[in-house]
């Protein structure tokens, strides 16, 4: 029973970062009606921000949390620009064009990112360690279930972000105009809602929580590598689609459900099939309910 | 444009035939020239990249003295070094092109026992002798029928001895006899290594209490981890390369698992002992190929001059397997006077005795060598020597 529970835990504390970078496939796909699938290499470059940002910032604040802290904004902000300008540049030029220009597009991006990232001169192929941001302490539970404060700061820091992106989706004016865009976007931009800055407000918000995302799953697993996004980032789009795309909450459930599915796979069937369930699981969802767990299939997405 | 497409296609097939040609042009023409050229291909980047780059400057190293002292009969060794990107493709990749481009009179490589079997028949079909420095899997020099290769060599044990010398260490030594082994399915040097010490282990009374596996590049250990935890064992064996080790004993530790992790060569590596793992791993155990706290003057002196030349960077086992695989080449092509691919093969099978950094080196009858190995013990990062076991 015990190592039940452990592998719950292990499965939650993977799903929630699962679950960070499928917020941002979901809101975008919600504007856009596309698949952002370089969304993952984002969440890699937010991994590099913040090992090259942590030597930088350790000497002003010190050890503990004002670093990590000051490294996750680091990383939520930089990916957040960088996914404005991939916006700016790559996508807004085929807004008209069909969805699969702008699809293939994406894909370009991604690769673009992996490559230039393996560069001697920009990340380098090698893999890099990730700065222990945090000490790590192992808290033992009931009957010997152990949790490691690492853990427990990627559970509350992934529930707070949603928490914040919830807010920011249904009490502010950005998050209604969001909705607004989301329903009919020539229908928002008659009631004189700025598109383009609701568009580019969209990719930030998206982007910046992949690259928390990024710091939470580099301090558990602190080996970095510019590949390092790809599987991740196709777990996170599973993660939406079983969701329901487009759903926010439907994004939060799917993250923890595939976390849970893939430490479940690994721990009581075998570890070479994690990976297979996931998209397994992903083959099922679009065959039985296309839309997703909490998707309607109609209009009312963000 | 399609008189245009017409064109790029011949000129492609051309280039294409040209480079074809040109290899079956003059086989078995490296002797000629005035340089030697000897090929070596390593995983200077990714997964792995401390063992490329180990081995390299090992090699190297080699290579200057050599060429400093004068050469070999007046003639420079000319090294061509290319990277495989820890990747099987670009072992292969590399291979052809040392063999095909370049006409190189030998082969140096690679560390990772999966790569040099993948790049081995290539070798072989282009009767290519190739030595590699570290790769430790037994079937490395035999072919797909299980007879020895006749052109592929290792200076390095075999995983037979080494998980037998970490079977025994953890019975007698750690007086464990429950241990538990988590080893990398994708990778034929950790499956090959487990199978010797879980065969080894039982053999001397012991218990495998649970067997776990991993795919090489995966972050996420905690399951595997989690079900090791419930059958407490008093050891872990982990036979893997040293980033997933690293993760692993992080990922154990956060789990509340206290026991000692074992492992073999694999974890050779400074970065085994970056951030957390420094503390995760402080107290296990590894084996290797030789101590840079062996007092010998053959080791010191290596260091010495290791250090003058790469800012005073320490020498790890490859780097010193390296240095030794291009020093028996070329004492092979000074003893006979020729570099041809055959002379050197046939001075790989015959070496006897020579005394290298890494020990004595006697090449069998399999190709292999039979030398000692060391146990290791991580004390606050850094490599302790603890024993040295005897074949």
């Amino acid at each position: 029973m015990s190592e039940f529970l452990q592998q719950v835990i292990n499965g939650l504390s993977l799903g929630a970062i699962y679950a960070l970078i499928a917020l941002g496939y979901t809101m975008i796909y919600g504007v856009l009606r596309f698949i952002n699938f370089a969304h993952g290499d984002v969440f890699m470059v937010g991994a590099y921000i913040g090992f090259y940002a942590f030597p930088k910032l350790q000497p002003l604040l010190g050890d503990g949390y004002g670093t990590a802290v000051a490294v996750l904004l680091a990383a939520m902000i930089g990916c957040g620009l960088l996914g404005v300008t991939i916006e700016r540049l790559a996508y807004r030029p085929l807004r008209s064009r069909p969805k699969l220009t702008v699809l293939i597009t994406a894909i370009g991006i991604s690769l673009f990112l992996e490559y230039t990232g393996q560069l001697p001169v920009v990340f380098g192929a090698d893999y890099k360690t990730f700065p222990t941001l945090i000490p790590e302490t192992t808290y033992t539970l009931f009957g010997g279930v152990s949790i490691g404060s690492t853990q427990i700061l990627v559970f509350v820091v992934a529930l707070a972000l949603m928490a914040a992106l919830r807010v920011v989706v249904l009490r502010t004016k950005i998050g209604t105009a969001m909705r607004a865009v989301s329903m009919n976007m020539n229908a928002a931009s008659l009631m004189g809602i700025n598109i383009n800055r609701v568009i580019s407000f969209t990719f930030f918000l998206g982007s910046s929580l992949a690259g928390a995302g990024a710091v939470l799953y580099a301090i558990s697993y602190p080996k970095i590598n510019p590949l390092m996004g790809i599987l991740p980032g196709l777990k996170a789009f599973v993660a939406a689609v079983l969701g329901g795309i487009g759903n926010i909450a439907g994004a939060t459930l799917g993250g923890f459900l595939i976390g849970t599915a893939e430490t479940m796979t690994a721990g009581y069937i075998s570890p070479s099939y994690r990976d297979a369930i996931v998209f397994g699981i992903l083959i099922l969802i679009l065959i039985l309910k296309p839309s997703g767990l909490l998707g309607k299939g109609g209009a009312e997405k963000v | 444009m399609r008189y245009r497409l017409l064109v790029l296609t011949a000129a492609v097939a051309c280039v294409a035939l040209g480079g074809c040609t040109g290899k079956n042009d003059k086989p078995g023409t490296a002797a000629e020239g005035n340089t030697i050229k000897i090929g070596h291909y390593a995983s200077l980047s990714g997964k792995e990249a401390t063992f490329g780059q180990q081995v390299d400057n090992g090699v190297k190293l080699a290579v200057d003295e050599i060429n400093n002292g004068g050469g070999i009969g007046g003639k420079k060794i000319e090294l061509i070094t290319e990277d495989t990107q820890s990747q099987t493709q670009g072992a292969q990749n590399a291979v052809e092109k040392l063999i095909g481009k370049d006409e190189v009179s030998a082969l140096i490589g690679e560390v990772a026992s999966g790569r040099t079997m993948a790049a081995a028949p290539i070798a072989m079909r282009e009767k290519t002798p190739m030595l590699t420095p570290a790769s430790t899997r037994e079937d490395v020099t035999k072919d797909e029928n299980g007879n020895v290769a006749a052109y592929i060599f290792r200076i390095c044990f075999i995983d037979p001895f080494q998980g037998t010398v970490m079977a025994k260490f953890a019975f007698e030594s750690l007086n464990a006899k429950s241990v538990a082994v988590l080893k990398d399915n994708a990778n034929p040097y950790s499956v090959g290594l487990a199978k010797a010490f879980v065969e080894k282990f039982k053999a001397l009374g012991g218990t495998i209490v649970e067997e776990q596996a991993y795919e090489g590049g995966q972050n996420d250990f905690k399951a595997q981890l989690t079900a090791i935890k419930g059958k407490n064992p008093q050891a872990i064996f982990v036979p893997g390369y040293y980033t997933e080790v690293s993760l692993i004993a992080t990922q154990a530790r956060q789990l509340g698992i206290t026991v000692p992790l074992l492992g073999g060569d694999g974890w050779d590596s400074p970065t085994l002992t970056q951030g957390e793992a420094k503390t995760a791993l402080e107290g296990c155990y590894f084996s290797n190929h030789y101590s840079e706290q062996d007092t010998s003057a053959a080791v010191q002196d290596f260091i010495k001059r290791y250090k003058a030349k790469f800012n005073g960077e320490a020498p790890g086992a490859m780097s010193a397997l390296g240095y030794d695989a291009m020093m028996i080449i070329a004492k092979i092509i000074k003893d006979s006077g020729k570099s041809d691919r055959e002379t050197i093969r046939a001075g790989l099978a015959a070496l006897k005795n020579y005394k290298g950094v890494t020990g004595n080196i006697t090449i069998d009858e399999h190709h292999n060598a039979t030398k000692p190995a060391v146990v290791l013990q991580i004390k606050d990062g850094k490599f302790a020597y603890h024993s040295t076991v005897n074949p």
